[in-house]
């Protein structure tokens, strides 16, 4: 266990948004319950704009039950969360605005085609049909899909779907994405894909991203990091202090020691 | 954090913006229902089975007065029809309103609630969305039954449509109100045995109330009550051209009552949670 510490709000290797930036994500004393079993207890984190944030833990870890919150999907029993200083409670229309998601579970119609799932996702948003075929087809040819559009998402390859979820997170043009094991049941090369292309947003755009893994070979040195096991957060903070923090040499270790939980061969918690 | 401030100042939503969604949602709900026929010949059958043979066996048993809005004696078939135009609407309403709630349409549940528009909103327009792949369902019906030699004056497919859309959403969030509040209804069965066929024989659906009166006093005050009767008989004196001003009052007011209700009493853990925290994860 380590002395919990805030997550640099300053980081010299992002570019430099809004200096008196307030978070793009702020969880303060979250906790949460079903019935009465207990999956969040006291959560604090932040998640600065152009920063990639980690979110590890186990299955079971309270992963999921957080990003219901945070998207509002459950109502918010303690606590707070805010998106760039907005109460997901009390405006949830203004947070939610500024939100990007790609859940764990596929929610694509597969049905329907590329284009009609963006267009769709665009409507809920309020954004016009023309601007949005516009940005649907932007964003298509960006992820290298523009030529399926046509096609149904049934046809699609795992690793095409996530693509076009993230895609269609970003299509009303968000400054905080969550991502919720988005690598779940993708090949080596697919998972490569979606991080290198979700880092890029980081860097280049300058969005916010909180990405819930429990693969330590996803996190990055550079990646802010918090370690939530048993609905609660064991450490917060860049990545190389939290494994200073725990005495580890390396994040797998640094896991370890933090949860007492065993580490699987293939480098997952 | 309680000092941070707000990045953006809060800009609303704009009416445009409200109608982009509401026909976003009703535009998908329409595409996926054209890709399942499945669904929609199952819609159809149902009806037609208790027209073409229900029916055609009651004929004999079951003499209709002459009521209004009919003017002439008329065919039991003919007296039925409004009565299964809203069973069609029924039972759409409750499946929709069922996968709603539960984990079936769970994911695309977690797409439309994260649309920042007020989850109030959302539902309405999803309610409707449902309401007008009823309105598909019921105008199929009505086509095959016209060959069946149910022919309400031509206006009538006009008059009955608001009177459709009306009941369809009454159905919807009676649905929608049902399998929030009530636990154990959490598969289809159950609502069939406790909410559909209650509700559809306890209704002037398949006999007049003056007959119901006739034999069971009692019931025909259940039947009064019921709202289904009053959806039945809303499309009933609008298929030929009519208003049934007390039916109206009372589907308007239960409408605004059970879309209220359903909105309050949605939980999107319901569905969530049934599977595990938060759909397979925790």
């Amino acid at each position: 266990m380590t002395s919990p510490a805030p997550i640099a709000e300053t980081r010299d290797s992002a570019p430099k948004p809004d200096p008196a930036a307030v978070p793009a994500l702020s969880i303060d004393g979250v906790s949460h319950a079903y019935g009465p079993r207990r999956a969040l207890s006291d959560v604090s984190f932040n998640v600065a704009p152009a920063s990639f944030t980690a979110l590890l833990g186990l299955n079971g870890a309270g992963k999921s039950t957080l990003f219901s919150l945070i998207t509002r999907l459950f109502g918010i029993q303690s606590g707070h969360v805010g998106i760039f200083g907005h109460d997901v409670s009390s405006m949830p229309g203004e947070a939610l605005r500024l939100l990007g998601v790609v859940f764990q579970p596929r929610t694509l119609d597969l049905d329907l085609s590329l284009t009609q799932n963006l267009l769709y996702h665009a409507a809920l948003h309020g954004i016009g049909r023309r601007d949005a075929a516009a940005r649907a087809a932007e964003l298509l040819d960006r992820i290298r899909l523009a030529e399926r559009a046509g096609s149904k998402v049934r046809d699609l390859s795992g690793g095409q779907m996530r693509r076009l979820e993230i895609a269609r997170a970003l299509l009303h043009r968000p400054r905080l994405l969550l991502l919720d094991e988005p690598t779940v049941g993708l090949d080596v090369k697919a998972r490569a894909d979606i991080i290198s292309h979700v880092r890029q947003l980081v860097t280049e755009q300058g969005i916010g991203v909180l990405w819930a893994t429990h693969l330590f070979d996803e996190i990055a040195p550079g990646d802010d990091l918090v370690v939530l096991h048993q609905g609660k957060v064991l450490a917060k903070g860049p990545v190389g202090r939290v494994i200073t923090d725990a005495g580890a040499q390396d994040v797998n270790t640094a896991f370890m020691r933090l949860t007492g939980a065993q580490v699987m061969p293939g480098g997952g918690a | 954090m309680s000092t941070i401030t707000a990045h953006d100042t809060p800009r609303g939503f704009s009416f445009a913006e409200y109608m982009t969604c509401l026909t976003g949602i009703v535009w998908r709900e329409g595409l996926r229902f054209l890709h399942q026929r499945e669904r929609f010949v199952s819609a159809l059958v149902r009806p037609l089975v208790w027209l073409f043979i229900f029916a055609a066996g009651f004929r004999q048993v079951l003499g209709i007065s002459i009521i209004p809005p009919y003017e002439t004696y008329i065919l039991y078939e003919v007296f039925i029809a409004p009565g299964l135009m809203a069973m069609i609407q029924l039972f759409n309403g409750m499946q929709s309103s069922l996968s709603m709630v539960y984990d079936r349409e769970m994911g695309n549940m977690r797409t439309l609630l994260v649309s920042p528009l007020p989850r109030g909103f959302l539902l309405f327009c999803k309610l409707l969305a449902g309401t007008a792949v009823s309105l598909l369902q019921v105008y199929a019906f009505l086509l095959i039954a016209w060959f069946w030699d149910i022919t309400p004056p031509p206006v009538g497919y006009l008059t009955v449509l608001p009177a459709l859309i009306l009941s369809g959403l009454m159905l919807g969030s009676l649905g929608m109100l049902i399998s929030s509040g009530i636990k154990q209804l959490e598969n289809f069965a159950g609502v069939m045995n406790f909410v559909i066929f209650p509700m559809f024989f306890a209704s002037s659906a398949l006999y007049p109330l003056w007959r119901v009166q006739e034999g069971s006093p009692y019931l025909y005050y259940v039947c009064e009550a019921n709202p289904f009767t009053h959806a039945v008989e809303l499309i009933r004196f609008a298929l030929y051209g009519q208003i049934n001003w007390v039916s109206l009052a009372v589907v308007a007011t239960c409408t605004i009552v059970f879309m209220i209700g359903a909105i309050i009493a949605y939980d999107p853990s319901r569905g969530l949670t049934r599977r595990g925290p938060a759909g397979g994860e925790g």
